[in-house]
């Protein structure tokens, strides 16, 4: 029965959404409501049946539905927790209420006295990315072809290209190679791959499928269904250079080309997001800018571990619940984070500052790979802390944890750099 | 197995369907067969759904003609069969003096024609009209008249309503060859077997002169003109325009214009490419630097990044340049519809009455006394209000399920969709019916429920379900030894 205030809703339930009702639940939250459009929840952890997920949270490899599972595990008998599946959410306001609609309550209106935001992300597509050609059946996004094959049992087509190499089709190269098709390239327009390095060796390297780094699909043919496609080396600008296409024959190009924060939703409340990542603008609580607006997992940024996703959904659903209760004291200070321009992306984006020392560990991307690098985070002139690795790319996110009790100087905006070659 | 009929209309296209709307009026047996599994899958589907007010024609030709009494009929039609249609009106802007010149001489053309109510603004007007226009536009010429529409819709209403009158519409049927006896049409083979009849209406589009061969008519050929366009995100209408506007037309067509849909995007293009072949609707690179660069002349700040897709669609020309319309001069019982390109979508309920015409004099049918204006109407879950979208989930909890998100359409609506008269059999025809599929994720998300529904609703297994034309599988069972591509 859908009450009409609860302490927290979630919206979405997936890895994001789940983990932070445990921990709302956890900091005291007494009613808790989970908003899932699909008829179950586990979001697109259900589909990924590889295995590689929940080292570090649950420190055991799991499959995405085993950690979807644990995660369920983990509420399914709390009586303060309620989840309402095949359930879309259609509006949420500035006054926390959110306005949903499923085929047995019809349109309902419930209010938060706080929201978590877990919707997730979604594919880029074609489109999106203009690839030239005519438009048959045999194109899919990576994730749309393998909730088919994974979830439904049917295969795209049985001779294969990859388009992009984000880690959703790298897996789904392996995937479809198992499957017994033949995944003929996988063609990245970077010079560097896009996906985690672990997929990189375990679904192309151990399988023979070659990669094509520098390249990419100029023109698709076929008119009905895809017939194959024509590829090409680009330069530096990620233009085609003319001269250097060739022909592959294949019935069919899976896209995974990135995914985009998931922020219709968002945008409607008149939450404020950053144009670089496309998720909402959040403080280390992960609190938009409209208070009482929490976020986390992949609708802030997208992540490369859903370890990480349960992390940040830890401490939204944590800060949520003390903010419903009224446990929740003004910041000191408000910093913003500001990095220099080889790093993308940095998550918080700002850092309210509380009389209580905290741990803040802030999630950064790279523009480019590098080696040897020192990452350091300061407070003006003052070092906050130091990372050193011996080698970052884009594809994989970096962690830097800085105590704010160290801060000794007056309080200034916060500045993320990198150094390279050290 | 042959059936008979008193008239067989090969295409359905728009041409097609409003001549089947306007025969099924008449106590007449009447086929209309197309090869593709759904109406609309040639021109019809992929050109910039204006309505045309008529200046652009010259004075005289049967495009000018027909596009001005085809705008008047929409009109009236809108109602009748619920059309998805905005009157907008539309801007031609010049930039240069010369242009402006162009311009008065347009609305001397479109006066002769009998476009009403055509007007000269000053570039302040316009920019008042449309602020994010190029400051270099000095003046612009208003035609009120102009409208945008949903040209899937426009055809699908004039189908629906002709099947609900007892037409019947043959899908996935390729005419394959006639039997003409002494000069006239009595029999046409088709791969669905042969159909029996003496009147044959040629709407096939860019294949027409390929029909007309079949039957011995080579009088005329159909040059294939492909056209590009780019189609934005509905959220960066407030940044382009809210009507259309085209540039000062020149020897190839109206140019490259910038335009809102129906339905709350906007495109730019088309460009204009002479091909040899007539399929070919690949999108290409050059195409779409070209309608960027151009369309940059009428709005300065496109939005690239905002692009949801880019499609091509091909136009017939004639060689006549102009709508071959009326009999075959070889073939008795024969008549064209053929060369209809651009203003073709705004012609069309205007040749339908004035082949119709021509048809009834020759057959001399009575009225179908039982004949009926409408259709059902399309139920859009997001546009009704709170009451209207509660009661209808109480009686029919499928509106209550959320299928597309970005487009919010329901479970209802797709199922509708494949149920109504000439209803879906394809991922495409249900987003060009509901518009789920549409929105900025195109489908990522509720491509594969889409799938699971209609292979639900039809009673087919999940193999079986196309994205668009006859070969176009999606998925296939896991040890099937099915051809994934089959011959176009």
């Amino acid at each position: 029965m859908i009450k009409q205030i609860y302490d927290v809703v979630i919206i979405g339930g997936g890895p994001a959404g789940l983990t932070a009702a445990y921990s709302a639940w956890k900091n005291g939250a007494k009613e808790i409501l989970i908003l899932e459009r699909d008829w179950e929840v586990g979001g697109i952890l259900q589909q990924c049946i590889h295995n590689g997920f929940g080292i570090h949270h649950f420190h055991e490899e799991l499959t995405g539905p085993g950690y979807a599972q644990r995660c369920y595990e983990l509420i399914k008998e709390k009586k303060e927790i309620e989840i309402s599946c095949d359930t879309m959410v259609l509006k949420i306001n500035a006054d926390k209420i959110v306005t949903a609609v499923n085929p047995h309550n019809g349109i309902f209106h419930m209010q938060g006295r706080t929201i978590v935001l877990a919707m997730g992300c979604r594919e880029r597509t074609r489109g999106a990315i203009q690839t030239p050609g005519y438009r048959p059946a045999g194109i899919y996004t990576a994730g749309a072809a393998q909730r088919m094959v994974n979830m439904e049992g049917y295969i795209p087509g049985k001779n294969i290209v990859i388009l992009g190499s984000g880690d959703i089709g790298l897996i789904m190269a392996r995937r479809m190679t198992l499957e017994g098709c033949r995944v003929q390239a996988v063609v990245e327009i970077c010079p560097y791959s896009n996906g985690l390095t672990r997929n990189m060796v375990q679904c192309l390297y151990d399988y023979n499928i070659p990669l094509y780094l520098s390249h990419t699909i100029v023109a698709i043919h076929g008119k009905d269904r895809v017939k194959g496609i024509t590829c090409a080396k680009v330069d530096a600008y990620k233009k085609p250079i003319p001269g250097t296409e060739f022909d592959i024959a294949c019935d069919t190009v899976l896209l995974s080309v990135g995914l985009i924060p998931e922020n219709e939703l968002s945008s409607e409340a008149g939450i404020t997001l950053d144009p670089i990542t496309h998720g909402p603008i959040v403080n280390q609580h992960r609190e938009t800018d409209i208070p009482g607006i929490f976020a986390a997992g992949n609708v802030v940024h997208v992540h490369d571990m859903v370890d990480f996703v349960s992390e940040e959904a830890e401490i939204a659903g944590k800060y949520a619940a003390l903010k419903a209760q009224g446990r929740v004291t003004g910041g000191l200070a408000d910093l913003k984070i500001r990095t220099d321009n080889d790093i993308g992306t940095c998550v918080p984006q700002h850092i309210c500052i509380q009389k209580n020392n905290e741990i803040i560990t802030l999630f950064i991307r790279v523009r480019r790979p590098m080696k040897h690098v020192q990452i350091t985070v300061r407070n003006s002139e003052e070092v906050l802390s130091e990372k050193h690795m011996s080698a970052v790319r884009p594809s994989e996110m970096i962690s830097v944890s800085v105590n704010s009790g160290n801060m000794k100087s007056r309080y200034e905006d916060w500045t993320v750099s990198i150094r390279e070659g050290l | 197995m042959t059936k008979k009929a008193d008239v067989v209309i090969i295409g359905g296209g728009i041409t097609g369907a409003a001549v089947l709307y306007e025969l099924a009026k008449y106590k007449l047996r009447i086929i209309l067969v197309e090869q593709e599994p759904d109406l609309a899958t040639g021109t019809t589907k992929a050109n910039s759904a204006i309505l045309h007010a008529g200046y652009d024609a010259l004075p005289g030709s049967l495009k000018a003609q027909m596009n001005v009494a085809g705008n008047a009929l929409y009109h009236k039609l809108k109602e009748e069969l619920h059309l998805e249609i905005k009157w907008t009106g539309s801007l031609v802007v010049a930039t240069n003096d010369e242009q402006l010149k162009i311009l008065y001489d347009l609305k001397r053309r479109g006066e002769r024609n009998g476009v009403p109510s055509l007007d000269i603004w000053d570039g302040k007007a316009v920019h008042q009209s449309q602020p994010n226009l190029s400051s270099e536009v000095l003046g612009a010429l208003w035609a009120p008249t102009a409208g945008i529409c949903w040209p899937f819709d426009l055809c699908l209403a004039f189908a629906e309503n002709a099947v609900l009158n007892g037409a019947e519409i043959i899908r996935e049927c390729r005419v394959t060859g006639f039997d003409v006896d002494s000069g006239t049409i009595r029999m046409v083979h088709t791969n669905k077997g042969n159909i029996e009849t003496t009147c044959v209406v040629n709407a096939a589009g860019v294949h027409a002169d390929d029909i007309s061969s079949l039957a011995g008519d080579d009088t005329f050929r159909i040059f294939p003109r492909k056209g590009e366009y780019i189609l934005f995100d509905q959220k960066v209408q407030n940044a382009l325009v809210s009507i259309p506007v085209f540039p000062t037309p020149d020897k190839m067509g109206k140019g490259i214009m910038v335009a809102p849909t129906i339905h709350g995007n906007v495109f730019i293009g088309p460009n204009a490419q002479n091909m040899d072949d007539k399929d070919n609707t690949a999108f290409t690179n050059e195409g779409m630097n070209e309608i960027i660069e151009k369309a940059q002349t009428i709005v300065p700040c496109i939005p690239l990044t905002q692009a949801i897709t880019e499609f091509a669609g091909i136009r017939a020309v004639s060689d006549t340049n102009d709508f071959i319309l009326g009999p075959s001069l070889k073939v008795n019982g024969l008549f064209h519809a053929a060369g209809i390109q651009s203003p073709g979508l705004t012609a069309a309920p205007a040749i339908a009455q004035f082949l119709v015409k021509k048809i009834i004099d020759k057959l001399k049918p009575e009225y179908n006394t039982t004949w009926k204006a409408g259709r059902p109407r399309h139920i859009y879950f997001k546009n009704l209000d709170y009451d209207e979208q509660q009661n209808l989930i109480k009686e029919n909890p499928s509106f209550g399920r959320v299928i597309c998100r970005c487009e919010t359409v329901t479970e209802g609506e797709i199922i509708d969709a494949i149920h109504r008269p000439v209803g879906a059999r394809t991922v495409d025809g249900v987003k060009r019916r509901t518009r789920a599929g549409m929105g900025r994720c195109q489908g990522g998300f509720c491509g594969p429920r889409i799938i699971q529904i209609l292979s639900r609703e039809l009673h087919i297994p999940i193999p079986e379900v196309r994205k668009e034309m006859c070969h176009s599988y999606m998925y296939f069972e896991k040890k099937s030894t099915k051809k994934v591509i089959c011959d176009d």
